[in-house]
Order: structure tokens, then C-alpha cells, then sequence
């Protein structure tokens, strides 16, 4: 089974990639982009059965830095949890 | 004085560090490896160097901030033992949750590598006792990820409680109130993102690093 770990900095947090993305978007002539936010998608090969709990639990520990950053886990044999 | 420095997979400091420790205390260093669960009894001090630990993998010091021997620092820390984390070090006390806050990306994205002035903002820890408080002292900087954020009731905090060790004169990466350096609230762990073991004797073309070596000496001597 596979998870799927969306780690995305937290409201407020500073993204100065995510600035200079809009700056480049801009610069393409796209007009009308807002703010830009730069997370990370970070799938996981899992045992069966593996409890979301668990792949929760190495988000809270490693995969995410609570202090920055917020994270969803997807579990990819089960419906996804609506955001 | 015992001290020892940890050598992750990707410390580029270690050495110097290494050297600025023994020129000032004339004891030689004990290299820790980031593997060994535990570290030698009796070290006064353990320093974690600058350089990029497991190659910022995931974010800067997440990986080292996991190593087995940072649950021996931690236990060193708790027992109030001396824990000076620099640049890469300093990202590795955060993530291991012995200092608050996070290090990200410099505000203007660049890598920053030159000297800058510090404020000495306390001069009450062992760290930085042979500085005057509000003195201004230049040391390096070399870092990507330096931009010291927290939220606003834990930096309120850490004014208040007087656990701002260094700020920069001015804005120099975006960090939060331009905060260099932190301790804990025991005042025995500090973390810095500038080195001051680049600046230690005269052939670096300034010393005002080697003071916070000195201070600390003459809290163990």
C-alpha cells in the first residue's frame, strides 16, 4: 500500500520561493497570480495494513516541522479524506 | 575543558571548530560520530558544527536533528551540560526541539557569505559572558537557510526571558526581529547561525569570535 504526505508551510510562514515563482510567472506575461506557496509531496511504500495513524505519526515526527509547517496524509487504498 | 564536536555525514565545520577549541582551551576536541548512541562521561561542552548534515535532505538538520547521538546531547543538555550549535548546528538544536523556532530559506534567497555586525544582546550565559551586552562584534556568516522564524508569543518569550543571545545589526536574512543567535531557557544550549570560529586568532583578520570560546573557559576552568 502507498501513502501520500502533503507537507505545506504553515499560513503566515514566509515563502520567499514561493515569491520569486510569482515573479517568474510574471515575467512569462501570466497575469493574476496571487500568493504562490511551495510544499512538498512526499510518497511512502508501506506494509499492509499500515494504520494511517502511523503515517501520521512520521509526519508529526520527521516528515513535517510543526513549528513551519502543516501536513495531509492520503492514503492511496482508501478514499482520501476530504481537505 | 572537555569538549567534543559531533561530525555528521556532510559537516564541513568540524574542523575548525575543532581548532578554535583547542587553540583556546588547549585541550584537543573528541570527535563524536553521529552513529554512537552515546558520548564520552564528563565532557564540559558538545558542539555541533556548520556544513550541510545528510545534505539538507528534507529541511535543513532534520536528518542529524534524528541521529542516535543527538538523544545523548539532548540527555547532556538536560543534565545542564553546554550545547553550542553553529550554523548547520544551530539548524540541528531547532529541529531536535532543544531550541524553539526554525531556520528557513534567507529571505532574498541568496546564499549569504560575509561578515556581518552582531549585537551581543545578553551577556548573562556562559556563552557570551566575556562580551559586554550591547557591544557590536563582527563575525561571519555562511548560510542558505538562516532566516530564525517562530511565532510571535515564543519570540515575545524569548525577549523577555533574555534567551536573545546575538541579533544582526541589521537585517541581514529575513529572520524575526533579526535574531542570530538564541539560548534555551536553562541558558546553557545556544544556537547561532554566524561563526565564530572563523574568527579566532590573527591570521583570520579578526578575533571577536574568540571571546565566546574564552567566556566559556573560564566558566569550566
Amino acid at each position: 500500500m502507498k501513502a501520500r504526505v502533503t507537507v505545506s508551510l504553515k499560513p503566515g510562514v514566509l515563502d520567499p520561493q514561493g515569491r520569486a515563482i510569482r515573479h517568474a510567472l510574471e515575467s512569462l506575461g501570466f497575469a493574476g497570480v496571487g500568493e504562490v506557496r511551495v510544499g512538498k509531496v512526499i510518497e511512502l511504500e508501506l506494509a499492509p495494513d499500515t494504520p494511517r495513524e502511523t503515517v501520521e505519526e512520521m509526519a508529526r515526527r520527521l516528515l513535517a516541522n510543526p513549528v513551519i509547517e502543516s501536513f495531509r496524509v492520503d492514503m492511496a487504498d482508501a478514499p482520501a479524506e476530504a481537505p | 575543558m572537555k569538549t567534543g564536536v559531533v561530525v555528521f555525514p556532510g559537516s564541513n565545520c568540524d574542523r575548525d571548530l575543532m581548532v578554535a577549541l583547542e587553540l583556546v582551551t588547549g585541550v584537543r576536541p573528541v570527535a563524536l560520530w553521529h552513529a554512537d548512541p552515546e558520548i564520552p562521561a564528563g565532557l564540559d561542552l558538545v558542539a555541533l558544527p556548520g556544513g550541510f548534515s545528510h545534505g539538507d535532505y528534507l529541511r535543513s538538520g532534520a536528518i542529524a536533528a534524528r541521529a542516535p547521538v543527538m538523544r545523548a546531547v539532548a540527555t547532556h543538555a538536560a543534565r545542564g551540560g553546554l550545547v553550542l550549535g553553529i550554523c548547520n548546528g544551530f539548524q540541528v538544536l531547532t529541529e531536535a526541539g532543544l531550541l524553539p523556532g526554525a531556520l528557513i530559506r534567507n529571505a532574498g534567497l541568496d546564499f549569504l557569505c560575509r561578515d556581518v555586525a552582531l549585537e551581543v544582546v545578553t551577556a548573562d550565559s556562559p556563552f557570551t559572558r566575556a562580551y559586554a551586552a550591547g557591544a557590536t562584534i563582527t563575525v561571519p556568516i555562511a548560510h542558505h537557510d538562516g532566516n530564525y522564524q517562530a511565532d510571535a508569543a515564543t519570540l515575545d518569550r524569548l525577549e523577555q526571558e533574555g534567551q536573545v543571545a546575538f541579533r544582526y545589526a541589521e537585517d541581514v536574512n529575513g529572520s524575526a526581529r533579526r535574531i542570530a543567535g538564541i539560548l534555551n531557557e536553562g541558558r546553557n544550549v545556544l544556537g547561532m547561525m554566524p561563526h565564530p570560529e572563523r574568527c579566532v586568532e590573527e591570521a583570520h583578520g579578526n578575533q571577536d569570535g574568540r571571546r565566546l570560546f574564552e567566556g566559556l573557559l573560564k566558566v569550566l576552568a
